[in-house]
């Protein structure tokens, strides 16, 4: 005696939030039973073993049928085969898109080929994660991406439009495709403290400040405002203004003054004051050497390696604080402005607004 | 010429990608009516195309407005091939064929598919122009409202009720077609999907050509139903009940008024009346109140004469006409006896019943298909009446014609007036058909309740007088007149243990009350009511042709039996005593047939409190009596459980006021019966059932001990859980906003070859037990809720193979307020008849002795009807095949069909009167729990309607203000790929979503939101894993609405609705 067909379909589509996350979190029906088992769903309504794995194979059919609308989730919208409350409709999208950090971490910057797709397993061993939940969220990268790069106009705003989703995981969408598509190096030892939060922060950074579309750009020429990709390559003129701030270190006189205003400021300010203004120079040069590079898109890669290895190892070697490094930062910024002979002031605003902001963001353990 | 139907296809959305080269798609649209086809454009390149067709216009008959669906077929154009079909949708235009209805049919439809499901999305633009038709033989009947709704639909009130139709219609099933043989099975499907689609076109027209004929302006009830004979063809058929409907001017009027109440029908309506009723206006009117004073009244059910004689003549033709498969064949001449025995007992009763009964016996059927009623409409209900016949579908002489189909239902029809006759009744109420259909048997039932029905409501004039209200208050206040026996007590048409009426202490009522209907809303109940079901399993050897039938023939009555008693004991265990919606299901398989009786439980005030279920040893000593001691623990404390649980704690206030007019109760330790008893042993026991008598269960072997056993298995629903298969839930009133309408089927392999009856009843209790725990763990978010309407049925579909498909409603309560309710109404009421009730203990005490002995002596004349009577005394469960011997003897007389009636008496006098409970009915949509649901939401300048479902007339907090026309839609789906599509369940998932939206997608397009009275007619599975193949039928029926929420309304109109409106603050209307 066997159970050959049972299904539960309701007019309003049911769905509990609870197995939906198994499911996307990859569990099979079984191992789903299992975890429902022991979070005590059986005590509501006396339910047994075989009421629950019947629940879970209705609800997991559900959303396998409900997959392919989430796909194009504006289609979930205005579809006829399921009828589900607009409320649900949102917390479907937002959990399928939802993705994990740890997972995310491993493929971030990476190209988002069939090639890293292979690699999966290997991902969802180290992560933990399952193989099916890697598969779903590399997938919903990767359809992001696709979808993206063919729209003009602001990144963020895209995918939220088009994916309809809440505006956080839109930005950390944003940060995905903007990685994946300047191929920014994320997985060398030396960068592995840093979360993916950490990138996305960064992500914003940069796309707010150094693409095209980067707002309160005036310099750009105006046919260029609606360009493709606006928002997911960084502006080829700002990176090329950039090697014009190496004057900062290459003309002795400009290097010394700079040091001498930012020691002034800091003077007595800092306990690690001493090894500032002995490191001085090397940072500084560290700094502007990586600005004078990013016309490489094989150093746009290494910016943030470079920016740990020039900059935050050497700091933290010195056993800066982060205050420390805010002050620094600071003071070294704004001096620069005083330098009369420097005249690439809204360059170096530019630049170092955000290098300033993501080595703050990327200075802990 | 009188009709111009137009269309128009608007755009394509979400198309499949049909040519893989460009991964898109040059979509246009055939678009067909009769044999006009008219073409769009292509649409190049597009999965969502905009065609912006023309109009097209076909000018064809009205007739055939009737008949043809629109059909439009999209297509891939193919330059160097054919063009390939990318799905079809019908769109049935019958709904703009009334004036009140949809104007116009204006949406997306889904594109469907047999073979791939929905592929897409087309909106379409549909009108109808109607010329005045000047043909006065005409073939159509275009304005006749059809509802399914088996209630006098809200916002419109009967003016006169005009009584049964039926029609049936027969055609060759294209999938036994020779040319199945070489055509796709697309075509095959598609063909049968058209071809059904004309058909209950055709017969929707004939049906309404009939109503034209009687006067009527509507058909409510309306049940349509296919029979998949096989070879011999392909039956459509229908019954309704024929009104006349007038329309209460929109939100005006309070729901409650929807009920029509004789004394607010104008007089205007008179001329309405149908022909065939007019012709014996005379004294109806005086009549009810000369029954007014007690001793009259009393006279009638006591005087000698009443009940239907059974003349020896009457069991035979009852018996030719149901059980005997092997004489199926000759037409039934036996007819003349059913009607002259009601003749004969005509002169002799009161005027009355004379006069009413004369009124109907003019009518060829006095069924009505409505299971709830205008409160006095129903005046008394006998009890259910059912009967069955086994045919042979090889055997039809000229299969292409309707003629012996009609044969046979006319001789069900026949046996079913003539059981009603017997038990004194002259209508049958919540009346229903059906078939099982196995190879080439095939099982025809027919089943309903037998009533006593408000002459007022039958013939013209009547219902002008508008003063008439209190003469029927009298006799039988509304409370509990329907429970009181319409046949006479000396004559009683089985052995039924009476009692006066616990609550007006005037007439006699049963113990136990039986019925096919709805709980009448100004019925006194106490407590909650529950859902409970027998279900059964015989095997039976396979077997072909007339062997076969016989066999079959000669389980039935068996099974009826085993049901039975069943249902009685789950009724006591419940401390319950009346079954309202009573419905039995006996499907036929192969080798197996399955029974399925479901009902919704009830504790009616008026009738008697059941006594407990006494277990008893067949020889004392046989078994251990620890262990009887022990069982009868269990049942004594599943009994206070379940009185606990609900809350049946009915006043004991007329306790001593009842104690002397019933003869004193004899306290016997123990009942024996068995069915070959001799009459006076009979006699002996029915006198023996004092009201506190125990019902007693025997053991005397380990069957009887398994029977015991799955009798307790039922398990309650969890706390916050009701469940009920009526359209009210007894006790329950005060719903909330929340409705969710669900579908589920359930197909068990049986793999074990050699099951015995034993083991396969309980794995089909089983499955039945885990379904309903299966519904309430899904729905467990919806707690306090109650299941309405919970309709299964039971088919097999494979030698092996069970299925169960159920559909239901679940709906939010508010806890709160029904504690309040049940706790306040007792009181007052009770004191109240007590006090009435004191007044003639003597006559009682004559009556009800004098009773048992009469139908002790008549027993032999209906035997067959004793057995499975509610009443029985004791039942013996001795083994099965005990059982057979002596009921084979009795069968051989008898007929198989089965009449029950229920009868009884006891105690208890509050009334619930949970009529204000009746306002459920008012208000309608709201699904799932949230009341963020809605109606639209855009994206892309498109939206998508929310369109409740639900099986029941109403949606609770929303009230339906406008009725669209029925849905009746049809479909097949069929695979060749079932494991890509997820196997059968994935299949089968997804075409019930499918049908689902399809549904949905059509009442929104008619401007409506929501569908009431939904049903699934049916599901057939058939499936070949082997070659990867499923195919699925689903029909499904329902009215389209219009609703808006009560607090909506309210503010515009006046209503003086209770409703409870509890947040409906829901749904869009358009």
């Amino acid at each position: 005696m066997s159970v050959e067909l049972d299904v539960f379909v309701g007019n309003t589509t049911i769905m509990d939030e609870e197995v939906y996350q198994l499911w996307l979190d990859g569990y099979t029906v079984n191992d789903a039973v299992k975890v429902r088992m022991e979070g005590g769903v059986m005590d509501e309504c006396e339910a047994s073993k075989d009421v629950l794995l019947s629940d879970t194979m209705d609800q997991y059919r559900t959303f396998q049928m409900c997959e392919r609308l989430l796909h194009s989730p504006a289609k979930l919208a205005n579809q006829l085969l399921f009828q589900i409350p607009p409320h649900r409709q949102i917390m479907l999208i937002e959990r399928y898109y939802a993705f994990d950090d740890t997972f995310v971490r491993e493929v971030l910057g990476k190209k988002l080929s069939k090639g890293t797709k292979k690699d999966l397993d290997d991902i969802s061993a180290k992560t933990g994660v399952t193989l099916k939940s890697c598969r779903r969220q590399f997938d919903n990268f990767k359809r992001v991406f696709k979808v993206v790069e063919e729209l003009k106009g602001p990144l963020v705003e895209n995918i939220r439009q088009h994916f309809l989703l809440s505006d956080k995981l839109a930005r950390d969408y944003a940060a995905i495709v903007f990685f994946a598509n300047n191929r920014f190096e994320t997985g060398k030892r030396k960068l592995q403290y840093l979360s993916f939060q950490d990138f996305a922060f960064c992500a914003g950074q940069l796309i707010s400040n150094w693409t095209v579309g980067a707002v309160g750009e005036s310099s750009i020429d105006p046919s260029y405002n609606m360009v493709e990709d606006m928002d997911v390559d960084l502006d080829k003129e700002f990176l090329q203004e950039l090697k014009e701030l190496k004057i900062l270190i290459t003309d002795k006189d400009l290097l010394d003054q700079h040091k001498s205003l930012v020691c002034t400021a800091l003077r007595g300010k800092t306990k690690v004051f001493p090894e500032m203004e002995t490191s001085f120079k090397n940072l500084s040069r560290g700094l502007i050497n990586i600005a004078a590079k990013l016309t490489n898109t094989k150093d746009v890669r290494d910016f943030f390696i470079d920016l740990v290895e020039k900059f935050i190892e050497p700091c933290r070697s010195d056993r800066w604080t982060a205050a420390d490094m805010k002050l620094y930062l600071t003071h070294y910024t704004n001096s620069a402005h005083i330098l009369d002979t420097f005249k690439h002031q809204v360059v170096w605003d530019r630049y170092m607004g955000v290098v300033k902001s993501c080595i703050f963001k990327m200075y802990h353990d | 010429m009188p009709g111009k139907l137009k269309a128009k296809i608007v755009a394509g959305r979400h198309l499949p990608v049909m040519d893989r080269a460009s991964d898109l798609t040059d979509a246009f649209v055939e678009v067909k009516f009769g044999n006009t086809t008219f073409k769009t454009d292509v649409c190049p390149k597009s999965l969502n195309p905009q065609w912006n067709s023309e109009w097209f216009k076909f000018e064809v008959d009205d007739e055939d407005l009737q008949d043809e669906p629109l059909q439009i077929t999209v297509l891939d154009h193919d330059t160097y091939s054919a063009n390939d079909a990318i799905g079809k949708v019908y769109i049935d235009i019958d709904p703009l064929l009334y004036s009140e209805a949809a104007s116009v049919i204006s949406g997306w439809f889904p594109i469907y598919d047999t073979i791939h499901g929905i592929r897409g999305e087309i909106n379409v633009i549909v009108k109808v122009e109607l010329f005045n038709d000047l043909n006065r033989f005409r073939q159509s009947s275009c304005g006749v409202k059809f509802f399914c709704t088996t209630c006098i639909p809200q916002c419109y009130r009967a003016t006169l009720v005009h009584g049964f139709v039926e029609e049936l219609v027969v055609n060759e099933d294209p999938e036994y077609q020779w040319i199945d043989r070489i055509r796709t099975p697309r075509a095959s499907n598609e063909a049968r999907q058209r071809l059904i689609s004309l058909m209950s076109g055709e017969l929707q027209r004939k049906i309404g050509l009939k109503v034209l004929e009687m006067g009527g302006n509507a058909v409510v009830g309306y049940l349509q139903c296919f029979d998949l004979e096989g070879e011999s063809g392909l039956v459509v058929r229908a019954i309704g009940t024929a009104c006349t409907l007038d329309k209460l001017s929109s939100g005006s009027a309070p729901n409650t008024n929807t009920h029509m109440h004789p004394n607010t029908a104008p007089a205007s309506n008179a001329c309405n009346s149908p022909s065939k009723d007019g012709k014996e206006p005379v004294f109806v009117e005086d009549l009810p109140s000369s029954s007014g004073p007690p001793t009259p009244f009393r006279a009638l059910p006591t005087s000698s004469s009443s009940p239907p004689p059974f003349s020896p003549s009457k069991p035979c033709s009852r018996q030719s006409s149901s059980s005997d498969t092997d004489l199926s064949l000759t037409p039934k001449t036996g007819m003349g006896s059913g009607g002259s025995a009601g003749k004969e007992a005509g002169p002799l009763r009161t005027l009355l019943r004379q006069q009413t009964q004369t009124a109907l016996e003019q009518r060829e059927f006095p069924f009505f298909t409505l299971t709830s009623f205008p409160p006095g409409f129903l005046l008394h209900v006998g009890g259910v009446v059912s009967a069955r016949s086994v045919k042979l579908l090889d055997r039809i002489h000229n299969p292409d014609e309707p003629e012996t189909r009609d044969a046979w239902w006319e001789e069900i029809r026949q046996e079913i007036k003539s059981h009603a006759r017997a038990l004194g009744c002259h209508a049958v109420v919540g009346y229903s058909e059906s078939t099982s259909i196995c190879e080439e048997v095939c099982i025809l039932s027919a089943s309903g309740t037998a009533a006593i029905l408000n002459p007022r409501y039958m013939r013209e004039g009547c219902l002008d007088i508008g003063c008439t209200d209190h003469r029927f208050e009298d006799p039988s206040p509304p409370s509990c007149g329907f429970c009181h026996i319409p046949y006479d007590e000396l004559n009683m048409p089985f052995p039924a243990q009476l009692t006066y009426c616990y609550h007006c202490r005037r007439q006699k009522v049963p113990d136990v009350l039986f019925t096919t209907i709805d709980l009448p809303s100004e019925a006194a109940v106490a407590g909650k009511g529950c859902l409970i079901q027998a279900r059964l399993c015989r095997l039976k050897k396979k077997a072909q042709g007339e062997t076969n039938a016989t066999a079959i023939s000669n389980l039935l009555p068996f099974m009826e039996y085993e049901l039975h008693t069943q249902l009685m004991n789950k009724l006591k265990l419940r401390s319950m005593n009346a079954l309202f919606g009573l419905h039995i299901q006996i499907s036929v398989g192969e080798n197996m047939l399955l029974g399925l009786a479901s009902a919704t439980g009830v504790y009616l005030t008026a009738l008697p409190a059941p006594g407990g279920i006494q277990i008893a040893g067949k020889t004392p000593g046989d078994l251990s009596n620890e262990h009887i001691s022990s069982i009868q623990k269990r049942i004594n404390d599943t009994i206070a459980v379940n009185k606990e649980l609900y809350q049946i704690n009915p006043p004991e206030l007329a306790e001593e006021g009842v104690g002397s007019p019933i003869p004193e109760p004899r306290h016997r330790s123990r009942l024996f019966r068995s069915h070959s008893e001799s009459s006076d042993e009979l006699s002996e026991l029915d006198l023996s059932h004092g009201k506190k008598d125990a019902f007693v269960l025997e053991i005397d072997d380990t069957d009887a001990v398994e029977d015991i056993h799955s009798l307790l298995i039922d398990a309650p629903p969890p706390t916050g859980f009701y469940s009920c298969n009526t359209e009210n839930m007894p006790g329950i009133s005060n719903w909330t906003s929340g409705v969710q309408m669900f579908t589920s089927v359930r197909v068990l392999r049986l793999s074990n070859a050699n099951l015995t009856n034993q083991g396969l009843n309980k794995i089909f209790t089983d499955l039945c037990e885990n379904l309903l725990k299966s519904f309430y763990f899904k729905l467990r978010s919806m707690i306090p809720c109650c299941l309405c309407h919970l309709n299964f049925t039971v088919a097999v579909p494979e030698e092996e193979l069970i299925q169960v498909t159920v559909t239901a409603v679940a709906m939010t309560y508010d806890k709160e307020q029904t504690q309040e309710k049940t706790a306040e109404k007792p009181v007052n009421k009770g004191s109240l008849e007590a006090e009435e009730q004191l007044q003639f203990p003597l006559e009682l005490c004559a009556d009800s002795s004098s009773s048992n002995i009469q139908t002790a002596s008549k027993i032999s004349g209906v035997a067959e009807s004793t057995n499975i009577s509610p009443r029985a005394a004791s039942v013996d469960y001795g083994s099965f095949a005990d059982r057979c011997s002596t009921w084979l003897e009795l069968l051989r007389l008898k007929a198989h069909t089965i009449r029950r009636g229920s009868v009884k008496t006891s105690r208890r006098t509050q009334s619930l009167a949970h009529s204000v409970s009746s306002l459920e009915r008012c208000s309608p949509l709201q699904e799932g729990r949230s009341r963020s649901l809605r109606s639209s939401r855009s994206f892309g300048g498109s939206s998508v309607t929310v369109v409740k479902m639900t099986p029941l007339s109403f949606l609770p907090g929303i009230r339906i203000i406008k009725y669209l026309g029925i849905i009746n839609m049809f479909f097949i789906r069929e695979t060749t790929s079932l494991r890509e599509e997820g196997g059968v369940s994935g299949f089968l998932h997804s075409f019930i979503a499918e049908v689902f939206a399809m549904v949905r997608a059509h009442v929104a397009a008619l401007g409506g939101n929501a569908v009431v009275s939904y049903s699934m007619k049916e599901c057939v599975f058939m499936e070949n894993p082997n070659k990867n193949q499923a195919q699925c039928l689903i029909n499904v029926s329902g009215d389209a609405v219009i609703c808006i929420s009560e607090t909506d309304q309210e503010s515009s109109a006046s209503t003086a609705n209770t409703g409870q409106t509890g947040g409906g603050g829901t749904d869009g209307a358009t």
